[in-house]
């Protein structure tokens, strides 16, 4: 079984188009979708009817703090994103926020555990850009590989017998052999909002029978979704930042 | 399922164990077998009761991730992989023996030492090509296979520059076997391929002599004397070690790997042209250089380390091998100049690229001596005058280019077989104007072209007049 693993759409049509048809060029069985599917994009609309329809195809998809927050509480957001959220709020339908209400904070498979942002209190939205956070993350998990995204820059920890925590920043294209003897956290780069400095959208896919982990880099009109979120009158931030990668 | 305790007859993950093999104390092995149609295969697993060096834990880990993404003749192939109760790897069983049997015959005639050299060396730049640096080269990782190439075997402490260094991270000191570890590995950089031309500096030296160039230290305090100490150089344990060779071994040995050669490929370039060696001051010394020439090569290493690092994911682009197949022929000094305009600017993308030179003679297969001209002069010594005045002015070092004219009947074959066994990177050819009779016939270079292993570049004159 190969699994695409997507997260951080942030309703960018462009970006998951281009991610889902590089999937199925790859064989892709299965679709796991790990959150924040709105936010800072132009087309959330389009973005939740999307995933739902997928998972109508047997696809799954968590909850992310930009998805709470819409049909919630935006308290936790900065200012800019909270400009997107209401601005969001004015583009959904109710079936459209009932879905995202619906949405589980995260879920298992195997030995796999997919959540939006860490499985220390995913509830927290908290962001693993380290060793710490991401020793919290492994120590409230039984699963020995977990899936997030959140932080929209790839990165890869992994935790030894010895309890040794080290990462590593993932080359795109190349199978990672996520080896038995020890336990695997990765952080999948976002699909709609990359901010690792290279534009192009990023997602990876799980292969199940060789237990390797490929991210992937599908470069896509980042110009003409970055042209959507200035005429939606959103902050011109979050065009600039699509160009960039940044 | 655990390491010991297994019998012939047991089935593990679906391999029927046939026969245990005696081959390490780090792992147990066995020859396995699935169907009648498979090639002999080899199970490895790790002994991992209390007491096991963790180091061959995690070496066998890293192992299983490397292992399945390198191909080819120069390592065993990769079956399957997995972990019951206890993890496991199948592999191909390499036909062959081990170069640790020869260490009883040692020393080795200075001419089987290069030609058994320039096989090794064939095969890291292939497992280099591939992004894999070997760090553990030595006797007995080296198989010579009865068909005559050498495998590579015990990824156990191997890079893979694209994957997590697991290694390194659970392991902060030198990972390495003490008589044949790189000085910048001994400094934790497990980046750099020439840290496996090092290791292989370190046979040649063995094979030669008879004796190792840094001893058998014991410790990590004694492996460092190398960062500072050069060895004795061969010919003082061995006269009749031909210069060539001492050049290329203690090339090899150079305590910063900016010294060294720049590819595998290129030091099995010079083991199979010894003529061609670009002898120096390093090829003809009797006795060791004094100690503070080595004290500064070592300051010297310390400080830029740092900045080689950085550069170490280029350095097989930066260094290929490039062939200019040049035409002598009376009329095409248009494409002679061309030719060097050609060749000149790709040696300015590559710093270190190495130019190779050859001309062939077309030998009419009626010939009765094709050395000899109407004049009785020797047509080779003067092609060989002809190619080096033809790219006197390019800008290589000396111990950068080489120059081979050779007679064959078909100079196309003769010019692809020459790219093969050299691992040539980039052809640049000539090509002649265009006229009824090669249209018809079909060129040399459109025929290198066709069947090249690698990029190929034709130069054609620009045409004066239209045609």
């Amino acid at each position: 079984m190969r699994i695409a693993l997507l997260s951080d759409v942030h309703a960018n049509r462009e970006a998951l188009s281009a991610c889902l048809a590089h999937a199925q060029a790859c064989s892709v069985d299965r679709y796991i979708f790990l959150g924040d599917y709105v936010g800072y994009g132009a087309d959330p609309g389009w973005a939740v009817d999307t995933v739902a329809a997928h998972i109508e195809a047997g696809a799954i998809a968590v909850l992310g703090n930009h998805d709470a927050a819409v049909v919630g509480s935006d308290s936790d957001l900065n200012d800019t994103a909270r400009v997107a959220i209401a601005w969001t709020r004015t583009q959904l339908t109710p079936q459209q926020c009932d879905f995202l209400r619906a949405l589980p904070l995260s879920a298992k498979q195997a030995d796999s555990l997919f959540v939006h942002a860490s499985a220390w209190a995913p509830e927290a939205w908290d962001y693993v850009t380290d060793a710490r956070a991401a020793s919290r993350s492994f120590d409230a998990t039984q699963q020995r590989t977990t899936f997030c995204g959140h932080v929209h820059v790839p990165e890869i920890y992994h935790l030894s017998g010895t309890g040794k925590i080290a990462s590593f920043t993932p080359i795109a294209g190349t199978a990672i052999p996520l080896t038995p003897q020890r336990r695997w956290l990765a952080i999948l780069g976002a699909v709609g909002q990359p901010r690792d400095g290279i534009p192009a959208a990023s997602y990876a896919i799980l292969d199940e029978e060789r237990t390797t982990l490929t991210y992937m880099r599908v470069p896509y009109d980042a110009a003409g979704a970055a042209a959507k979120v200035r005429a939606a009158g959103l902050p011109a931030v979050l065009s600039l930042r699509l160009l960039a990668g940044r | 399922m655990a390491a010991r305790g297994l019998q012939p007859g047991d089935v593990v993950a679906g391999f029927r164990l046939e026969e245990e093999l005696p081959l390490a104390a780090t792992a147990a092995f066995w020859r396995v077998s699935r169907a009648a149609d498979d090639p002999p295969l080899l199970m490895k697993i790790p002994r991992l009761e209390h007491g096991a060096n963790p180091i061959n834990i995690v070496g066998f880990e890293a192992e299983q991730m490397i292992l399945p993404k390198l191909s080819g003749p120069h390592v065993p192939r990769f079956m399957a992989s997995g972990s019951l109760d206890s993890p496991y790897i199948v592999m191909e069983l390499i036909v062959g023996e081990s170069l640790r049997a020869q260490l009883a015959k040692l020393p080795l005639p200075a001419e089987a030492v290069a030609s058994l050299g320039a096989k090794i060396a064939s095969a890291l730049h292939d497992i280099h090509r591939q992004e894999v640096i070997h760090l553990d080269l030595k006797p007995s990782n080296i198989i010579l296979r009865t068909t005559g190439e050498v495998a590579l075997i015990d990824f156990g402490f191997s890079r893979h520059l694209r994957l997590p260094d697991i290694l390194a991270e659970e392991f902060p000191g030198p990972i390495g076997t003490g008589p044949y570890i790189a000085p910048e590995q001994l400094l934790g950089n497990r980046t750099d391929p020439r840290s496996d031309i090092f290791a292989l500096g370190v046979i040649l030296y063995f094979f030669v002599t008879g004796e190792r160039p840094f001893g058998d230290p014991s410790g990590a305090r004694e492996w460092r004397r190398r960062l500072y100490r050069e060895p004795v150089p061969p010919r003082a344990l061995r006269a009749d070690c031909p210069a060539w060779l001492q050049e290329l071994i203690l090339r090899s040995l150079e305590v910063h790997p900016r010294e060294r050669h720049a590819t595998a490929a290129q030091l099995a370039f010079d083991l199979q042209h010894p003529q061609q060696v670009h002898i120096t001051s390093r090829g003809k010394r009797t006795r060791r250089d004094g100690a503070l020439s080595s004290v500064n090569r070592w300051i010297h290493l310390r400080r830029s380390l740092p900045s080689l690092r950085q550069t170490i994911a280029r350095q097989l682009e930066r260094s290929p091998i490039i062939m200019a197949a040049i035409d002598l022929s009376p009329g095409q000094e248009a494409l002679g100049d061309a030719m060097r305009l050609a060749v000149r600017e790709i040696l300015h993308a590559h710093s270190d690229a190495r130019l190779t030179c050859v001309n062939v003679l077309r030998l009419s297969r009626l010939a009765i001596d094709p050395w000899e001209d109407e004049q009785g002069r020797n047509l080779h010594s003067r092609r060989l005058a002809e190619l080096q005045y033809w790219a006197k002015e390019l800008p290589v070092p000396a111990h950068g280019i080489t120059f081979h004219v050779f007679e064959a009947p078909n100079p196309a074959a003769a010019l692809l077989d020459y790219a093969r066994n050299n691992h040539v990177d980039h052809i640049v050819i000539g090509a002649r104007a265009s006229s009824p009779l090669r249209r018809y016939l079909g060129s040399i270079s459109s025929q290198v072209v066709a069947e090249a292993p690698c990029t190929v570049t034709v130069v054609r004159a620009t045409e004066t007049a239209a045609s």
